[in-house]
């Protein structure tokens, strides 16, 4: 114990040293963002100066942001991301719940190999889809459009395989029979009595997949081609394209864009590491 | 009282169309939106495309040039290198700091990991567009700060245009170190205590602890770890795609392999081709899980020291 103990202010030191260089990019990208041209090649971080702590507040400007909303319309963009990364996680959860919930919960000829189609899809990988996807969207016109961008997102069998796990462990077929007894609907049962019960898992793998499509570059640059639709991992590709130099500019577009998702984590951290490790550590 | 129990229990059961119901909307998509294009992927891979719509049927040429051509093997080398690279770097690192955040008497665990975990977040286009810029020779803010630090290092060290992989390897170390943690401290936290405190009474030193408790007992997740590492860091393409500004890199040193699909796919337009790709992608990273099961088994049977 006392050697234990003789150890703690060192992993302090060596942890706060850790988590500054972990922090730093995230520093220096808001202080970039803030900064005017000249006083970017100047200060690594804040302009020096008279002011508070010795830094010139002063010369802190607005103007990245300012142009990013007048010029780029990136309030357009934040709520394409906004709109997509909602609905692809709502629909997603729900359908993938339903999915799962069928192969938990119902004895019935099929559910041994449609599990096994499920586990089956899990090996695909993504960019093996990517081509066929992009031809398979072609013959159905939904190039260009949201729908060809939710629709094949909007049931992956990884949830079906996390819900059918999580509803196994955590909704008794007594409580089903009971609610059936009572007269209760197939629907009302779901909506009512197995969602919430499995609520932990569902908020974890909304948070997951609202993370994955805000993420996601590749699908949108190839299916959509008009501006107005892009989402903001596209635009920000773009913006590194055509204003590579403009520090000021890209800081200002990467800190909007990643913002909103990092507000939305620490308000569902628990549940979103739970989710995470909850498959892992028990299989 | 008999029949007024049976006549329950009659009703108790669901109707058989039930999960057919909940299944459907997950059977429809996926048979059209997966199952559909697999199929079509397939055929599409013995084909050479110009655009969607204009095809031509040619064998396995696909196959060959691809195994000939000397930069598709040059992605392959690049994305082993850096599927290596993360696990060897990541894991390790990853694995102290969760040993680190997992004792006992620590205070502010919850800060430190949420710190930690912060930039897994972040996806790899926005990660990259931060890295091009902390990675600038001079202005940059590792070459800066590593300056101030070590007045011998040099501040033009040119990270992005002479060291693509080690620019690669530490943006995804910056990424993912904390999401790795967050596993191993999981499976930490997991470990029972009265084995631990055993192991002590019986004089076993920190180290001895580590590796005959601790050790086998995280085992399962450090599989899990790994594998999920390679298989995402094989369809590793954003971030090298925005470090090396929408081009493959000095000399073609940030060329994946999805790159190497990408570009094939959708500015050549031969969407045969990167079926191809896709399909040989998706052989190697199938062989990894076959191979990681083998491993598991034989550990599990074995009991290898």
């Amino acid at each position: 114990m006392n050697r234990a103990q003789l150890w703690l202010p060192v992993l302090y030191v060596l942890l706060a040293v850790f988590a500054v260089i972990m922090v730093a990019p995230f520093a220096w990208m808001i202080c970039a963002s803030l900064k005017n041209k000249a006083d970017f090649f100047d200060a690594l971080f804040l302009p020096g100066g008279n002011g508070f702590l010795g830094v010139a507040w002063d010369r802190l400007t607005l103007e990245h942001y300012q142009r990013l909303f007048a010029e780029h319309g990136v309030h357009r963009t934040l709520v394409n991301s906004i709109f997509l990364s909602s609905v692809i996680s709502v629909l997603a959860t729900l359908f993938t719940a339903m999915a799962g919930y069928a192969l938990s919960k119902f004895e019935f000829r099929a559910r041994e190999i449609l599990t096994w189609f499920v586990l089956a899809m899990l090996v695909i990988p993504a960019p093996l889809l990517l081509a066929p996807g992009y031809q398979l969207l072609h013959q159905l016109d939904l190039l260009d459009s949201y729908w060809g961008l939710v629709l094949p997102a909007a049931a992956p069998a990884f949830g079906v395989f996390l819900f059918r796990q999580s509803i196994l462990n955590s909704v008794h077929g007594e409580l089903l029979e009971a609610a059936r007894i009572d007269g209760a609907g197939e629907i009302r049962i779901f909506f009512r009595l197995v969602l919430p019960l499995v609520r932990p898992m569902a908020g974890a793998f909304l948070m997951i997949t609202f993370l994955g499509v805000w993420n996601n570059f590749v699908t949108p640059q190839v299916v959509l081609q008009t501006p107005e639709l892009f989402p903001l991992a596209v635009m920000i590709n773009n913006l590194r394209g055509l204003y590579g130099t403009d520090y000021g500019l890209l800081m200002s577009g990467t800190f909007v864009s990643i913002a909103p998702v990092m507000c939305l984590f620490l308000l569902l951290q628990k549940e979103f590491i739970q989710g995470l490790t909850s498959g892992a550590v028990k299989g | 009282m008999s029949s007024s129990r049976n006549k329950s229990l009659a009703r108790a059961t669901h109707p058989a169309w039930t999960p057919w119901f909940f299944l459907a909307p997950f059977l429809a998509i996926t048979a059209i939106f997966v199952v559909w294009p697999l199929g079509g992927s397939l055929v599409l891979s013995f084909q050479q495309t110009f655009g969607p719509e204009a095809t031509k049927v040619v064998g396995w040429d696909n196959f060959k040039f691809l195994l000939r051509d000397p930069l598709f093997w040059k992605a392959v080398r690049n994305t082993t290198l850096y599927a290596t690279g993360s696990v060897l770097l990541q894991l390790p690192l990853a694995l102290l700091l969760a040993l680190a955040l997992n004792h006992p008497r620590l205070r502010g665990r919850t800060l430190f990991r949420l710190l930690f975990f912060l930039p897994s977040l972040v996806g790899l286009i926005f990660a990259g567009v931060v890295f091009s810029l902390v990675l600038e020779t001079r202005t940059g803010l590792l070459n800066h700060s590593l300056h101030a630090l070590i007045p011998a290092f040099d501040p033009e060290f040119p990270w992005l245009s002479r060291y693509p992989m080690a620019a690669l390897l530490l943006s995804a170390l910056w990424l993912y170190v904390g999401f790795n943690m967050i596993y191993f401290l999981a499976a930490l936290q997991s470990v029972p205590r009265d084995l631990l405190e055993a192991a002590s009474i019986d004089g076993a030193s920190a180290w001895q602890r580590f590796r005959h408790v601790i050790l086998p007992e995280i085992t399962p997740v450090t599989h899990f770890v790994v594998l999920l590492s390679l298989v995402g860091s094989f369809q590793m393409f954003e971030l090298s795609w925005v470090l090396f500004n929408n081009t493959t890199g000095p000399n073609d040193g940030g060329l994946t392999i999805v790159m190497y699909l990408y570009r094939t796919g959708f500015i050549v337009g031969d969407l045969g081709y990167a079926s191809a790709v896709g399909w040989v992608l998706a052989l190697l990273l199938i062989s990894f899980s076959w191979l990681q099961r083998r491993l598991r088994v034989r550990s599990a049977e074995g009991g290898v020291a």
